[in-house]
């Protein structure tokens, strides 16, 4: 619990809304469980000509991708211990980077779909392959895409005074959302992009 | 005795809220980023093509719990929030085997 955090009792002791966080993580595990097993399971299948997805991704592109979100987390922690520290100036900062970071992974994702879908041919409606590798990363993304506005209204509310030292839950529960959506493109990119075609 | 406590917590990498101080935050990072970097290398290594799914999904595990342990404070919460969170990683996980043992056959067609 952070440090003057002002909690109202609870029958568990801990804050609910942490807990509810929590619960939605776990259970938004099971999306991204079954959008995994489903690319896993058509990595490579069309009806019309079969892919390699060794010919179709890019590693080290995405490598870079994988290291932004990285730091993004690495950010994001800073600016929850600055709060901690009640260092208002510090988070605005580091949430910032964090939200910019997240922006530059969506950038990295919005060229490597057009490159795949202009030059190499695969699209969402193209083949199975193509439907389970943008519907996965597609959700990925969209989840990115919540959490960069989630950030920048936790910005705008330290502008209004609302974040405080005392209230550094709120960027905590924002935290574990961003890092959530981290650890699913740390799965993603090992299962998706490195482990090859069975 | 408030600047001993203080010291000491700093020294096990804690801060007064409970949670790791930004130096290790810091060190789990270049963790990650150096871990990032070995997968790619194996990656582009035949000679390690064998073992490869075996060291990648090692890798990503050992990158999944530092992130999960130390960021998102699983380490130094309560274990309530690990059960929860694991039990949506267990049926994640059940989710994936199941689908992949049923469809086993379909895994290994060439369209």
């Amino acid at each position: 619990m952070a440090v003057g955090h002002v909690e109202e009792p609870t029958t568990t002791g801990l804050n609910h809304r942490k807990l509810l966080m929590w619960a939605f993580l776990g259970s938004d595990c099971l999306l991204f469980g079954s959008l995994i097993s489903t690319y896993m399971i058509y990595r490579g299948k069309s009806v019309t000509q079969p892919i390699n997805p060794r010919h179709v991704f890019n590693i080290p592109y995405t490598s870079v991708s994988a290291f932004v979100l990285l730091m993004s987390s690495l950010a994001m922690v800073l600016a929850l211990a600055a709060i901690q520290r009640g260092d208002v100036h510090r988070m605005r900062v580091w949430l910032v980077a964090t939200a910019c970071l997240g922006m530059v992974f969506l950038g990295g994702q919005f060229y490597e779909f057009t490159n795949f879908a202009t030059v190499k041919g695969l699209t969402i409606g193209g083949n199975i392959f193509g439907t389970t590798f943008f519907v996965l990363t597609g959700f990925h993304g969209t989840h990115v895409t919540v959490g960069v506005i989630w950030l920048l209204s936790v910005v705008a509310a330290s502008y209004q005074g609302r974040i405080k030292q005392q209230n550094s839950l709120d960027v905590e529960i924002a935290g574990l959302y961003w890092h959530f959506v981290d650890i699913v493109w740390i799965g993603i990119f090992t299962l998706v992009y490195l482990v090859p075609a069975m | 005795m408030a600047d001993e406590q203080r010291r000491l917590r700093r020294r096990s990498g804690v801060n007064e809220a409970g949670h790791p101080t930004a130096l290790r935050y810091v060190q789990i990072a270049l963790i990650l980023s150096v871990l990032t970097l070995f997968e790619v290398w194996v990656y582009y290594q035949p000679a390690l093509s064998r073992f490869l799914i075996a060291i990648l999904l090692g890798l990503s595990a050992v990158k999944f719990a530092l992130v999960v342990l130390f960021y998102m404070h699983l380490k130094f919460d309560n274990r309530l929030f690990s059960a929860l969170f694991t039990l949506g990683m267990t049926i994640a996980g059940c989710i994936i085997i199941a689908l992949i043992v049923l469809f086993r056959a379909y895994l290994f067609a060439s369209v």
